[in-house]
């Protein structure tokens, strides 16, 4: 394998980890918005934005990573994805933009009940844009001379309305477990009651979207006939399959902290058998998809980021560690 | 009508607002980090509570403010990709790099440790307290230090080479090191000190002539007074170096700047115009006030220094002058006026009138605080407008044009978005102040 391809590859897997690891955090922090949208007592909206109020910023920033990651090692992914994906990603921004002033004004406000609920509008913008953008990206898009050739609402179809759907309530299973973490009494087993609905839900859409891939693009499905793909795909989705077993299981055993865990298992497992699904094809379309390997910026400038993240990653990971740490405990 | 309404326009447009809105926050924190920081040293070790109290009211205005900082920032980062795809292709490759840098190595820091430094005082011990403020601050400083290399590299690229439509990495160090970087760090990082310098001067005036928490005010009056001392000349005697920076760089943004239109003549100097009637299709000064050979003086520091003149480039090169003119005297009369206002505070200090007792007959001293702290975003938006307007019709200097790099949107969604942006950033700015106010007004514990 060439140098150029492998460093790609190494950049496909930096920034996967750091999606993914947004995709949690972030997701169980956006759930927790959505579920206190439909919460009608004051003390349970306030123990649940209390359970996020020290962390959901550091959360979010990791979004701030993935695109400024992304722009660096994927320049032109990044031109593509987001002039196609306009318009969820400005609402996804407003939505994160009305999330975010919320639960700081819900401190200082005498009128609480106003910013959780606008909290929760925040965050249900933010989740159902990201997963109207997740849609409009696995939907194809359409790419002319490295440039988004299609229309602005290219987005806006029934697949991109089902994925969405589907990472709405993988947020909401997220919000869940790290509820039952966080509180106690009457909210946990209430939300204990929901993790169960809403994996179900999850699982389905999980694998109607898994099956509506794997019809749309032919080499998708080619992965299932050939070795050593076939292999690959069965050893990420079986434990994936077991990840949920294990999630019931724990919920089912009233365990606090083995949902979150779990339930974050299964969305990496999950997702990463998703991108190696796609591979090599970083913007999928049907007539002529763009790989990774079209898409990655100069050789130099993915060493130079190598090198800086190879040091910055640990660090990061150890500070963020240490903060989850001070916040720990019941909100 | 037309051009305003393309879609080149309305993404401008809707960058230059958003950034004009977003830069309002990040000074701040920049500033007040480090004064909580100060604060928070002090406490530590003189074990005098009043400045524990001095860092606990400051760091409630503190994350109101950054918290509109990191709303409005995201929405920045975004844009490159969904506004202007073509500057993310074609730069991305080095520009794109630094915003990852920034992100990762500046931004997690100080998002991290926020919470400790703003939740944390009864949870961790005082020196990792201290140690998560001292983060905040670093980050916030470094986060800027990024930001302004990304964009000193679009006024002065470096670093690779421009090959088949995309600007091709060739030294990361050479892109970061450009020479319009040390010049955009300091000037931007000094101007960050300096607003915080007129906030926390303004917000202390203004209950200093009420005549409430009188000590407490006094205390951190009289701080950024003495930082003041060294800020307000050293900001001046930056801007003169970037502005000398700009005239080998950037000549037509220089030009621009002065309306200056005709290269002197090896044997006179370059007048300066002081005030001007720019008139681009005339390609002259319809009438100006001018001091003659001032420009050589400011620009070469010699009287027949010479200094390019707008008309040695073509029309199509050139970029808008009312703006840049105008903007770069307001950003200049204003660094004066903050010059001018610490030595008056310092006549007065030394002549014992800071005193409690005394403070409160310094009516017009403190209104002209008060009236700095918004004066000093002005000067920080007026330095901005300056600097980007004056580097068109480039988007990065000489080498892509900025018409080249938007994304063809239709122009409906571009002011689609543009509208909603102005609408809630609106809403947002007064939700900020009115509870910036009931905080200031509250005043410390």
């Amino acid at each position: 394998m060439n140098i150029d391809y492998l460093l790609s590859n190494l950049w496909l897997a930096i920034i996967g980890f750091f999606l993914l690891y947004y995709a949690v955090t972030d997701g169980f922090g956006l759930g927790v918005g959505i579920l206190c949208l439909f919460s009608k007592k004051n003390e349970d909206q306030k123990m649940m934005i209390n359970s996020l109020v020290y962390i959901w910023h550091t959360n979010q920033t990791w979004l701030v990573v993935v695109g400024g990651m992304l722009f660096g090692a994927f320049p032109l992914f990044y031109s593509i994805l987001f002039s196609a994906l306009y318009i969820p990603a400005v609402i996804m921004l407003l939505g994160l933009l009305l999330r975010g002033v919320s639960i700081d004004f819900y401190e200082h406000s005498r009128h609480m009940r106003f910013w959780a609920v606008t909290f929760g509008a925040g965050s249900l913008i933010a989740a159902s844009a990201q997963g109207l953008a997740l849609g409009g990206l696995l939907g194809g898009i359409a790419v002319r001379d490295g440039c988004f050739a299609g229309n602005v609402w290219d987005w806006a179809n029934p697949f991109s309305f089902m994925i969405s759907l589907g990472v709405i309530t993988g947020y909401i299973t997220l919000g869940c477990n790290y509820l039952i973490l966080k509180t106690e009494g009457n909210l946990q087993k209430r939300v204990r009651g929901y993790a169960f609905l809403f994996s179900a839900i999850t699982i389905g859409m999980s694998a109607a979207v898994f099956l509506g891939i794997n019809l749309r693009y032919p080499q998708a499905g080619q992965k299932w006939l050939n070795m050593p793909e076939m292999l690959y795909m069965t050893v990420l989705l079986v434990p994936t399959g077991v990840g949920f077993i294990m999630l019931f299981r724990s919920l089912h055993r009233h365990q606090e902290a083995a949902p979150l865990f779990w339930n974050a298992a299964t969305v990496v497992l999950g997702f990463t058998a998703l991108s190696v699904n796609m591979y090599p094809y970083m913007i999928p379309n049907v007539i002529s998809p763009v790989t990774i390997h079209e898409a990655a910026a100069s050789r130099k400038t993915l060493i130079s980021m190598l090198a800086v993240m190879a040091v910055l990653i640990p660090v990061m990971l150890f500070y963020t560690m240490y903060t989850y740490r001070v916040f720990r405990g019941k909100a | 009508m037309e051009t305003l309404f393309n879609h080149v326009m309305l993404s401008r447009l809707q960058f230059a607002f958003t950034a004009m809105f977003h830069i309002l926050w990040p000074v701040l924190t920049v500033g007040l980090s480090l004064y909580i920081l100060l604060e928070e040293i002090m406490w530590l070790r003189s074990g005098n509570k009043v400045y524990y109290q001095q860092a606990r009211f400051w760091t409630r205005l503190f994350i109101l403010n950054f918290a509109v900082g990191v709303v409005s920032g995201i929405p920045m980062e975004f844009q490159f990709g969904t506004n202007w795809s073509g500057f993310s292709s074609a730069g991305g490759d080095i520009f794109g790099h630094f915003l990852g840098f920034e992100a990762s190595m500046a931004f997690m820091l100080e998002a991290a440790f926020l919470s400790i430094m703003v939740w944390g005082w009864e949870r961790v011990p005082r020196i990792m307290h201290l140690l998560a403020t001292a983060m905040v601050a670093f980050g916030s400083s470094l986060s800027a230090f990024w930001i302004m290399t990304a964009n000193a590299w679009m006024q002065t690229p470096a670093g690779g080479s421009f090959e088949s439509g995309r600007f091709v990495s060739a030294s990361s160090l050479e892109a970061i090191f450009n020479s319009d970087m040390p010049w955009a760090v300091s000037h931007m990082w000094i101007a960050c000190l300096e607003v915080t310098v007129f906030v926390v001067g303004g917000i202390s005036a203004w209950h200093l002539i009420k005549g409430r928490r009188v000590k407490f005010f006094l205390r951190s009056f009289k701080i950024v007074v003495l930082s003041a001392i060294v800020i307000t000349p050293l900001q001046i005697y930056l801007g003169d170096g970037s502005g000398r920076h700009i005239a080998k760089t950037q000549p037509t943004k220089l030009a621009a700047m002065e309306s200056h239109w005709h290269t002197n003549a090896p044997d006179e100097g370059a007048s300066w115009n002081f005030l001007a009637w720019p008139n681009k299709s005339k390609q002259k000064n319809d009438w100006a006030i001018t001091v003659p050979n001032g420009l050589s003086l400011l620009i070469t520091h010699s009287f027949h220094g010479q200094v390019q003149g707008l008309k040695d480039f073509p029309k199509e090169d050139q970029p808008p002058i009312w703006l840049p003119f105008y903007a770069f005297r307001i950003m200049i009369g204003l660094g004066m006026f903050f010059f001018f206002l610490t030595l008056w505070t310092l006549w007065v200090w030394r002549k014992g009138r800071l005193k409690p007792e005394t403070v409160s007959g310094q009516t017009m001293l403190m209104l002209s605080w008060i009236i700095a702290l918004p004066l000093s975003y002005v000067a920080v938006e007026s330095g901005w407008i300056t600097r980007e307007v004056g580097r068109q019709p480039w988007i990065i200097y000489g080498i892509l044009r900025t018409s080249d790099a938007a994304s063809s949107l239709p122009s409906y969604t571009v002011g689609g978005s543009l509208l909603i942006f102005a609408l809630i950033y609106g809403l947002l700015f007064f939700v900020f102040l009115f509870f910036a106010r009931y905080i200031i007004k509250r005043g410390p514990e």
